[in-house]
């Protein structure tokens, strides 16, 4: 009874690989059936085989770190940014109404929409994928601070205020701690925006290096198999992005959703 | 020539015109409320005993809780003077323990940290703070975990922690609203016994909003029976039964007596 319990349990752990297994077995099996050519689809096997060998190699590697720092960089700009600026319109609610409208408009307009834009203000550089990423992370990391601050229990600000504590402190101790659980969703939301800005912007505002650069470059020339491999390493990319801020928001925001 | 004017309408009372009774700790006078132009309050007075417990009951709507947030500082009051000892609010410290604990405490510190919150800001040093908490905690005979995350606590154990952090500061009046309602029986009776063992140490002045009429009475001193709106005092009752009673007093002929007397006065209060 307790060996078959067990045996469950152990299985249960491997639960999450049945869908990636599933995947690359339909991946095969379009290409053992002759579903599409395998100039457009190499075989798993052979995509993953050239995807060890650049990281082993360490031909990806310049391209992953450039799209990193890309990444982080503008996600660094929009904390800076957005955190204060959505902390003080969401303890003025008047000030967060009157350009409400201003951060949703741009919030709901695609970033790549603005590429053009920013092209004429700064140019085809390194500075203009990075403005444009942590334009459209900021607007992310900005309402979600403010509603954070905005949607404080109020009991928890009464309670304080009773104690006799000083406004600053009802700011500092209260609103500010109370907001931080939405603004990690807001943090981690922004930084999976800037991944994607990065990359479309590594795709059609001329790049030497990057991710995006690589993918559209492999695919120009037919280099499917590095294509693919690009692809693959952007999803990690982001995938592991996400779990690293997921990671730090049940550590840091401990009481996320239970209180 | 005075006599010969027309004589003006009432003007609401204050502490001047209307002093307060011996041995009082609150004074409200002349309070006035409106909500959205229907009148809550008009002229109300009241005078709350120093150092005894007072229950506030009511029809609903009466604006039981209201009241006791006007008084505490919650709820600006559009017109009247509430003193404490002769201070004001800002001058003087009180205690408040919400309903709802769970939005009360703050979940991103533990238990200890939350009580000690209020010492904390008030400037007090650690080891001071220390010895405060530690006094509560043997006060309130605690014997879960105080260094746990609030939310891992059950619920009367974080009611208990909200009384603690309310009482910490050692205010001179301390403000419960309907501290009961989301607890379970056992809870509730455990509660009880810990407030009046705090009121018996402390001899703070506590005002509570009840819902429950058992409640309401078992803990009070003085039963404040209000109207319906626009509120009144309806009566007053005393229930002077020796402290700390314990839950056997809820059979005790003078319970029972106070007990049907205030739900006589409640029901004719209703069908007003």
């Amino acid at each position: 009874m307790l060996a078959a319990l067990r045996t469950v349990v152990a299985e249960r752990r491997w639960l999450p690989l049945i869908g990636p297994l599933l995947l690359l077995g339909l991946w095969q099996l379009m290409i053992s059936a002759h579903w599409v050519k395998p100039v457009l689809l190499p075989p798993p096997g052979e995509t993953l085989g050239h995807l060890w060998g650049t990281l082993v190699s360490g031909a990806i590697w310049p391209d992953l770190q450039s799209t990193v720092w890309r990444t982080l960089a503008s996600f660094a700009i929009a904390v800076v940014v957005g955190v204060p600026l959505g902390v003080a319109l969401g303890s003025a609610e008047g000030a967060y109404r009157s350009v409400e409208f201003l951060i949703d408009f741009f919030r709901s307009t695609p970033s790549s929409a603005l590429i053009p834009l920013f092209l004429l203000i700064f140019g085809i550089t390194d500075i203009n994928k990075i403005a444009i990423a942590s334009f459209g992370a900021a607007l992310i990391v900005l309402f979600n601070s403010a509603y954070g601050v905005m949607n404080a229990k109020k009991t928890r600000v009464m309670a304080a205020q009773i104690m006799g504590v000083s406004r600053w402190h009802v700011f500092k101790d209260v609103l500010l701690m109370e907001s931080l659980a939405q603004t990690f969703v807001g943090l981690r939301s922004a930084v999976s925006m800037a991944l994607v800005i990065v990359i479309v912007a590594e795709m059609f505002i001329g790049s030497e290096t990057g991710l995006g650069h690589r993918i559209i470059d492999s695919q120009q020339v037919f280099n499917v198999k590095d294509m693919y491999a690009s692809i693959l390493v952007t999803g990690a990319l982001g995938y592991v992005l996400n779990l690293a801020f997921l990671l730090a928001e049940k550590r840091l925001i401990h009481w996320s959703g239970k209180a | 020539m005075n006599c010969l004017l027309i004589p003006a309408p009432e003007a609401p009372h204050t502490v001047l015109t209307l002093p307060p009774a011996p041995r009082t700790h609150v004074t409200v006078r002349g309070l006035s409320k409106a909500f959205a132009g229907s009148p809550l309050y008009r002229d109300f007075n009241l005078d709350l005993p120093r150092g005894q417990i007072v229950s506030i009951f009511g029809p609903n709507g009466c604006g039981k809780s209201t009241l006791m947030n006007m008084i505490a500082g919650l709820i600006p009051p559009d017109a009247g003077e509430i003193l404490f000892d002769g201070k004001t609010l800002r001058e003087t410290r009180i205690g408040y323990v919400f309903q709802n604990y769970r939005d009360a405490l703050f979940p991103w510190l533990t238990a200890w940290e939350n009580v000690a919150y209020p010492l904390r800001r008030s400037g007090m040093k650690p080891a001071a703070v220390q010895a405060k908490v530690e006094q509560l905690k043997a006060l309130f005979e605690i014997r879960f975990d105080l260094s746990r995350y609030p939310y891992e606590l059950s619920g009367g154990q974080q009611q208990t922690v909200c009384i603690m952090r309310a009482l910490a500061t050692e205010p001179e009046v301390l403000f419960l609203d309907e501290p009961f309602s989301a607890l379970d029986f056992e809870m509730t009776l455990f509660i009880r016994a810990k407030l009046q063992e705090a009121h018996l140490a402390t001899g703070v002045t506590m005002v509570i909003v009840s819902h429950d009429l058992e409640d309401a009475v078992f803990l009070a001193d003085r039963i404040l029976l209000l109207t319906r709106r626009p509120t009144r005092i309806a009566e007053i009752l005393p229930f002077d039964l020796p402290r700390p009673r314990s839950p056997e007093v809820m059979s005790d002929p003078e319970f029972v007596r106070v007990k049907a007397r205030t739900l006589e006065v409640f029901r004719r209060e209703v069908a007003a």
